[in-house]
């Protein structure tokens, strides 16, 4: 078994808030981030996919198809996008980076056959990072 | 659904790398310049990870606010700007990053923290780096 990891990143504005919390109880528990005219980050998302190597290519997954896969299924959607306001897994669901990896993971978990998707790592900055295995 | 969340905090501290049971000769070759007994500095990184699931209410596996203060309290305030050598911790101890990675993992393992421990990870510099888990940690 081979782990492959390939980066992106993207950039996208979002806050938080719990809609059937007060404003108050909002603020104590997110803090700066419950400001409803939302703030960015640059996240960095690395996607680490698993597989044996393919006898004729060498591959455990065609690159340049991770790629695609990852701008049509993610950066298409996300990137310089506002989370809360235009992703639809978040009309309902706080776009907190727990929540964004667990989306990222379901987008595209279906899509890299033969290679199975073994991790999804998503940076929200250099000091704050969400691991999901599907677990 | 389990999500691991992973925090990075920096701390900066010195040590020196000796050990009195070997001589001076046995220091230098088994410590290089790590064994200067003047002691040296490091800007260490130490990366917290904690699991578990996401509470709907917040989107979130834990309290930030609440991971840093006992990261603060238990091992920034600790080993921030110290000897490494001079503490409690240490007296028997070689203050190794090894040894300091399974120190920290021993103490976050033992207080309050707002999420399941999985396992802590500390860079000396940014070619070294150190992880512990316990002694018995669980496939990743």
């Amino acid at each position: 078994m081979i782990y492959l990891t390939r980066k992106v990143e993207f950039s996208a504005a979002h806050y938080y808030h719990n809609p059937d919390w007060s404003p108050q109880e909002n603020q104590r528990v997110f803090g700066k981030c419950s400001n409803l005219n939302g703030h960015g980050h640059n996240y960095t998302l690395e996607v680490t996919v698993a597989g044996e190597v393919d006898a004729v290519t060498g591959f455990v997954i065609d690159l340049k198809q991770l790629k695609d896969i990852l701008s049509r299924e993610v950066l298409d959607d996300f990137d310089h996008r506002h989370l809360n306001k235009e992703v639809p897994e978040f009309a309902f669901r706080i776009p907190t980076t727990e929540n964004i990896a667990v989306a990222i993971w379901e987008r595209l978990q279906s899509h890299l056959h033969p290679a199975k998707l073994h991790r999804v790592r998503l940076y929200e900055q250099p000091d704050l990072f969400v691991d999901y295995y599907g677990e | 659904m389990k999500v691991y969340l992973t925090r990075r905090y920096l701390f900066a501290a010195s040590h020196r790398l000796h050990n009195p049971a070997l001589g001076e000769a046995a220091n230098r070759e088994t410590y290089g310049k790590c064994d200067n007994p003047h002691g040296h500095g490091h800007n260490y990184f130490l990366e917290v990870t904690v699991s578990g699931p996401i509470a709907p209410a917040t989107g979130m596996v834990c309290d930030l606010g609440a991971l840093d203060a006992a990261v603060a309290r238990e091992i920034l305030d600790r080993f921030d700007h110290q000897n490494l050598n001079q503490l409690q911790d240490f007296v028997t101890i070689i203050p190794t990053t090894e040894n300091l990675a399974i120190r920290v993992q021993q103490i976050l393992s033992q207080v309050d923290l707002p999420a399941h421990l999985e396992s802590i990870r500390i860079e000396e510099t940014a070619n070294n780096s150190f992880e512990y888990a316990g002694a018995h940690p669980p496939p990743r």
